[in-house]
């Protein structure tokens, strides 16, 4: 797993640096960024070996999509890797993903710097080329689209939709971001002096900072859930995935920018470059009431036992451990 | 950060084991009802721990020539994950089961692992824990109760208190001061094993505010306890106490506290046939919660498994664990309350009453929430 893990965080490195993401953010051309991606062969990740693609398992693709939360990635990689696995002749550039219903409005994150736009709208995948009007949030790649007048169907959706798959894609990015934002707001509070001491010395702050921890493991522990089962992933492991990590997503930033204090509120702080996606995740495919509605009805209609419900839906296959 | 906390599969070796566990459990909870099954921990039955025994699901982890199965930490994962969730009387063999033998195999001399861990895997022993004193709390290093050396051996005086079993256990592994003052903090500190029946101590049972009188005081009033009575090295006694709180806090135990609770209510809303969107977010969240802290605890049971002490995982694990099990009960009531058309019956509320007033413990018993989450702050390098 590392072996895919290594190249691809060294590539983030470079190509990722916070100087980019805001030029991208600030309305700068996204092209070599995504040349970079488009050149590595990760887009065919989860594309089957058959038809070109790398093959690889959810599980082994996860990793990845937490590094694109690390580094705040400001393009649609992982949804590109969706689209391509879904779609046989998935055409080149930058894919975003989004379900609608014919007429409705949806924010359809990264839509901005997407060149085509794979949309679920009465159960069929449409493919359309990227369109839409900005959200007004500053600095958001999200779009803002209108469903009208599709194309005929590319192809039918999977059989739970599209969301599930993006729900495990953002609970991914939200435990890679999460990550990030507990080692930067660990850092900083061992660095800034008050009172004569690094805060990081108080108590008050090592408390919330060790329940920011326990929100980022139960993230990314969650994510890995979703990823451990096949693709398209099950409701109930996208559903985990999704309300435990959006729960997290808000819990996160918050203690980042109470630990932070103001300069974390501003604009020149990298801190800011997570914490606005992880809202923004939170919100996109769900929030964690959407999901925790759905599985809560998934979960009573089975009269099992809560911990053989979960033990059914939530195993990881041994072979993998 | 805590990058090794990673999600893990319970492996062939865990699961080959459960359907006979299963079925011993569900056997002993036949005829109980949901408010004795939810004191699954404190529910005390020296017959049930001595089936156990019998049936070779104790001492899982220990070597067989002390009578252990030498199965590794999966399979206890599994056989304690299935008394839980059915509420099957522990107490009996709990703490023999899960502490006192992995220390005495660990510290303990060939004499002291030959006597006593094949007893424990027969379920035949029960242990306690005399960690804590009146002054002595979280902060444990303070503990005055002293062993003196005399010439046949050691005399004990002191009181410790809170001490689980005590009243109906056989043995206690008592963390004394043998050598400095209070003040001298981790040194000076050693393990002893104290047999509860000898002359010069007393017991007495701590009734708690739902009736039931799991733990006591006991007092220590110039106890000879003989040479052998030390564990592992003389001073050592905080090093080893350290390694055994990672034993007691990574388990699945910090998980399913309230989990009798949790199926009961479930079974109450399929029989009300309610479904609508607030109760189903309600079970969900419940649901998402209990299956990624059962992943997490797995994940911690593989550090375990390659031979890890995983000190701090397990603290987090815990505190996230006894967060989910003590709101369990405070929503479920809030829920069943805000349906007052319902009507809930006798055995849902007394299960519910009884979690409810005996939650506050699941975050203080094995170490306090604010002192776990200070182990995790120097685990992200804050102290
Ligand atoms: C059901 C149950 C079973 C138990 N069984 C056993 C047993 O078998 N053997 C045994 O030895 N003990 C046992 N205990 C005792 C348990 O280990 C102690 O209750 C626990 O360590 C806390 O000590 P205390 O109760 O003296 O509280 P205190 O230490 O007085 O703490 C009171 C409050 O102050 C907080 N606090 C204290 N110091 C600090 C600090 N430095 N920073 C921040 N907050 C602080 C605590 O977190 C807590 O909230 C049991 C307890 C319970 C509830």
């Amino acid at each position: 797993m590392s072996e895919f893990l290594e190249p691809f965080e060294r590539m983030l490195e470079n190509v990722s640096t916070p100087a980019a993401v805001r030029a991208i953010e600030r309305g700068g051309s996204p092209d070599a960024m995504w040349q970079a991606f488009a050149e590595s062969g990760f887009l065919d990740a989860l594309v089957p070996e058959e038809r070109g693609g790398a093959g690889l398992a959810l599980a082994d693709v996860q990793p990845l999509w937490m590094a694109l939360g690390r580094h705040a990635v400001p393009l649609p990689v992982g949804e590109t890797m969706i689209a391509r696995a879904l779609l046989d002749g998935a055409p080149d550039g930058p894919v975003a993903l989004a379900v609608a219903a014919p007429g409705q409005s949806v924010v359809v994150p990264f839509g901005l710097v997407a060149a085509y736009m794979l949309i679920e709208s009465d159960c069929a995948l449409h493919m359309v080329e990227a369109s839409g009007a900005l959200t007004g949030v500053v600095a958001s790649l999200a779009a803002r689209m209108t469903c009208n007048d599709l194309p005929s169907p590319h192809s039918t959706a999977p059989t739970s939709g599209l969301r599930p798959i993006a729900a495990i894609l953002r609970a991914a990015l939200i435990a890679g971001a999460s990550g990030r934002v507990t080692e930067m707001t660990a850092a900083y509070a061992n660095e800034r002096v008050q009172f004569g001491k690094p805060i990081g010395r108080q108590q008050a702050l090592q408390q919330q900072m060790a329940i920011m921890a326990e929100e980022m493991v139960a993230a990314r522990i969650a994510s890995q859930l979703g990823c451990a089962g096949g693709f398209p992933p099950s409701l109930v492991a996208a559903a985990t995935a999704k309300a435990i990590a959006s729960r997290a997503a808000a819990r996160v930033a918050a203690t980042a920018h109470a630990v932070h204090g103001a300069i974390g509120i501003s604009e020149e702080h990298d801190l800011q470059l997570f914490t606005r996606r992880l809202h923004e995740w939170r919100l996109a495919d769900g929030s964690e009431s959407y999901w925790n509605g759905l599985l809560g009805r998934e979960r009573l209609v089975s009269d099992a036992r809560s911990v053989d419900f979960v033990r059914a839906h939530l195993q990881p296959e041994a072979a993998t451990g | 950060m805590f990058d090794t906390l990673t999600l893990a599969a319970l492996p062939a070796e865990g699961e080959a084991i459960r359907p006979a566990i299963r079925a011993i459990a569900e056997q002993a909870i036949a005829n109980a009802s949901a408010d004795v099954r939810a004191r699954s921990w404190s529910g005390f039955d020296r017959d049930f721990s001595r089936l156990l025994g019998r049936s070779g699901f104790l001492g899982l982890t220990l070597p067989k020539c002390y009578g252990g199965a030498e199965l590794g930490p999966f399979a206890r994962f599994v056989v304690v994950e299935e008394l839980l969730s059915a509420g099957a009387p522990v107490a009996a063999h709990w703490i023999a089961d899960r502490q006192s033998a992995p220390l005495i195999l660990n510290y303990g001399s060939e004499a002291q692992r030959e006597y006593y861990i094949p007893r424990i895997c027969r379920g035949e022993l029960v242990f306690c824990i005399g960690m804590s004193e009146p002054g002595s709390g979280s902060d444990l290093a303070s503990v005055r109760t002293r062993a003196e050396r005399t010439a046949a051996g050691w005399r004990v005086n002191g009181q410790k208190i809170w001490t689980t079993n005590a009243a109906h256990g056989d043995y206690m592994i008592a963390l004394l001061r043998t050598s400095g003052s209070a003040g001298d903090r981790h040194a000076g500190l050693s393990q002893l094993i104290i047999d509860l029946k000898a002359p010069g101590v007393t017991v007495r049972p701590i009734t708690d505010l739902t009736g039931d009188a799991h733990f006591a005081e006991v007092f220590f009033e110039d106890v000879e306890l003989p040479a052998d009575a030390l564990i592992g090295e003389e001073g050592e006694g905080w090093k080893q106490v350290t390694a055994e709180l990672a034993f007691e806090r990574s388990g699945p135990e910090r998980i399913y506290s309230s989990v009798v609770l949790l199926d009961a209510w479930i079974a109450h809303l399929r029989d009300a046939r309610r479904d609508d969107p607030a109760t189903c977010a309600l079970v969900g969240d419940f649901t998402a919660r209990l299956g990624t802290l059962r992943a997490m605890s797995i994940a911690c049971t593989a550090r375990l498994a390659l031979g890890e002490s995983p000190v701090v995982e397990a603290s987090l694990v815990k505190d996230l664990g006894t967060r989910f099990e003590q709101e369990l009960p405070t929503r479920i009531g809030d829920d069943l309350a805000s349906h007052p058309d319902e009507g809930v019956d006798a055995e849902l509320y007394r299960t519910l009453l009884y979690v409810t007033h005996i939650a506050p413990s699941f975050s203080l018993r094995g170490g306090t929430r604010e002192i776990l989450r200070g182990i995790i702050a120097r685990g992200m390098g804050l102290r």
